[in-house]
């Protein structure tokens, strides 16, 4: 494994959080800090441990499909920055 | 009488024999906060007409009817604000209640106020607040501890019968500890997280805030127990909290980790944890020393799962369906970059894009799936010293409240803070904080926690034990020097 490389002006374009060059350059000193405190997990040895997801496993949920009264379009869209039409405005995704 | 001083069972008996009104309870907490949370600043919003109007109409038979309750500014309250004390939600209005809000409606409380927090849970000082900052009661220089610093604030004050918050990696626990509080995280599974804002789904769990740990027996009472609307909340039976308090702790067995009483801890938190000790075993427990041996390893672990998690469910803050949008975006792309730029505070933004990294192609086996098998060697820990004693009793936190400011340039101090909690979230236990004595630090009296941990769905044993402690010290019925 070679050593941390967390680049967090790369991570940050996938995350779609847009950073300062102040930001940039905090952040990456205080998350290297951090990778590397995270590192000493290498010391651990994991040979032959199953992965633990949730603490307490249940598994295959179910609950008869019924109908029941839940928000209207009026309450979904009560909180939407932008809606028209009793729908949410989105941001133009095709030209 | 002063309402406001009373505990949730002392106010209920209030107003069961109708000595008093939940008006009248109500406009007491009122008074009471109108006084001091000008200096501590545990609440962000209240509406208080809405809730007279419930009080008007409270059913006073019911298990915490009339009762007013803290609530965290992360749990849904249908027709109040829940922001997470932060920016991308304001303006946010519930549409519907949490389940745990439904529940404590279903039992007669009144849901009143919103309590600050560190933004969206993160963060170990209520300092992460994107609205202000909560002060210690016990001395206002310093930090309430976190994420729920505003629920433990505001029932240390005396300007809340009790509150609920919510706990991912020791936020009930630590600030309970560092307001003298009673904190209890109940086991994961225990109480439906349905209607509170996600940050790491398999570690969130909701649980009370009280002066006594019968309070919290009560609360828990309420709250508690399997919801269709939360595939992970389980089928266990709830049992009445409140019906075991009162036995002794003959023929408890209590383990003493000894990776919690380690070199850094502070001299006076080691003391007062010790004499706790030593008072259990007058009570009748017998002490049995135990080794968690991956303990050491927890934060990291935390640091990896919880954020890479919060990466996940913080998708959904994509400026469309609520909270905040960013000005006349030029394409999705910048949609989404401003949105969230403008919208989360520094912590929100760190955490994020280190749970992206760790997720990352050609990471995520280091980081993540490797965080994932340490996590298994801590549950089997937990398992094991189980196997030996009833509970695990230990420090909540390595030390009393710290100065405000000290540590906001340094993210992984902050974490550290949470060393002793964490572990309980990752393994799924139940937890408990409650005051075991007081640091005099630069004048101060700060308080001190004691830890329990009890067995997973064992909330009633671990409540009992810390009752028995609870009821034989005098800790619990210190006040802070705020003027009452």
């Amino acid at each position: 494994m070679p050593s941390p490389t967390l680049d967090v002006r790369y991570t940050a374009q996938l995350a779609r959080i847009n950073l300062s060059e102040e930001e940039i350059a905090t952040f990456q000193s205080q998350l290297d800090h951090i990778i590397q405190y995270v590192e000493k997990l290498k010391q651990v040895d994991v040979s032959g441990v199953e992965p633990t997801a949730h603490a307490i496993p249940v598994f295959n949920v179910f609950r008869p499909d019924n109908p029941r009264d839940w928000f209207d379009a009026t309450t979904a869209l009560s909180n939407a920055p932008r809606q028209a039409n009793g729908l949410f405005s989105v941001t133009k995704v095709v030209e | 009488m002063d309402l406001a001083s009373l505990t949730v069972t002392e106010l209920r008996e209030q107003l069961r024999t109708r000595a008093a009104s939940p008006l009248e309870a109500l406009d007491a907490i009122e008074r009471r906060i109108a006084a001091v949370d000008p200096l501590i600043h545990g609440y962000l919003h209240r509406d208080l007409d809405q809730a007279r109007a419930l009080a008007a109409s409270a059913d006073v038979s019911l298990l915490l009817g009339g009762v007013p309750i803290a609530i965290k500014d992360v749990l849904n309250v249908r027709g109040q604000p829940c922001t997470c004390a932060s920016k991308i939600l304001r303006g946010y209005v519930a549409p519907y209640d949490a389940t745990a809000i439904a529940r404590l409606r279903a039992a007669g409380a009144i849901p009143f106020g919103r309590t600050n927090m560190d933004e969206f849970a993160m963060g170990s000082s209520t300092e992460n607040s994107s609205v202000c900052t909560t002060s210690n009661p016990w001395d206002l220089t310093r930090i309430p501890g976190g994420s729920s610093g505003g629920s433990a604030a505001v029932v240390a004050a005396g300007e809340a019968y009790a509150a609920l918050g919510s706990d991912t990696g020791g936020s009930i626990r630590q600030p309970a500890a560092l307001c003298g509080c009673v904190g209890l995280k109940p086991t994961y599974g225990r109480v439906s997280r349905f209607g509170l804002v996600a940050f790491a789904s398999s570690l969130d769990q909701i649980g009370p805030f009280s002066k006594t740990v019968r309070d919290s027996a009560l609360l828990l009472n309420a709250i508690s127990g399997q919801d269709p609307q939360d595939s992970t909340s389980v089928a266990q039976p709830v049992p009445d909290f409140t019906a075991a308090l009162g036995s002794d702790l003959k023929g408890i067995r209590l383990g003493m980790p000894k990776e919690y009483f380690i070199e850094g801890i502070d001299p006076q938190v080691d003391a007062a944890v010790r004499a706790a000790i030593k008072q259990c075993e007058n009570l009748g427990a017998e002490i049995v020393e135990v080794s968690l041996p991956h303990t050491d390893y927890a934060v990291a672990v935390y640091y990896i799962l919880a954020t890479a998690e919060a990466s996940a469910n913080f998708a959904r803050f994509d400026g469309v369906r609520y909270g905040h949008r960013a000005a006349n975006p030029a394409n999705l792309l910048d949609h989404y970059g401003r949105t969230r730029e403008e919208g989360f505070g520094p912590e929100v933004k760190r955490r994020i894009i280190l749970g992206t990294y760790v997720l990352s192609s050609g990471y995520y086996d280091a980081y993540y799936l490797r965080a994932q098998k340490v996590r298994t060697l801590i549950r089997q820990d937990f398992t094991q010293a189980f196997e030996r004693v009833d509970a695990i009793i230990c420090p909540t936190s390595p030390e009393p409240a710290f100065k405000a400011g000290d540590r906001t340039g340094d993210p992984l101090k902050m974490y550290l803070a949470d060393i002793f909690t964490i572990a309980t979230n990752l393994a799924g236990n139940p937890g408990i904080s409650i005051p075991c004595g007081f640091a005099a630090i630069e004048g101060a009296q700060l308080p001190i926690g004691l830890q329990l941990i009890g067995k997973p769905f064992e909330e009633a044993q671990l409540l009992s034990i810390a009752h028995a402690y609870e009821q034989s010290t005098p800790w619990h019925l210190r006040h802070p020097p705020l003027s009452r």
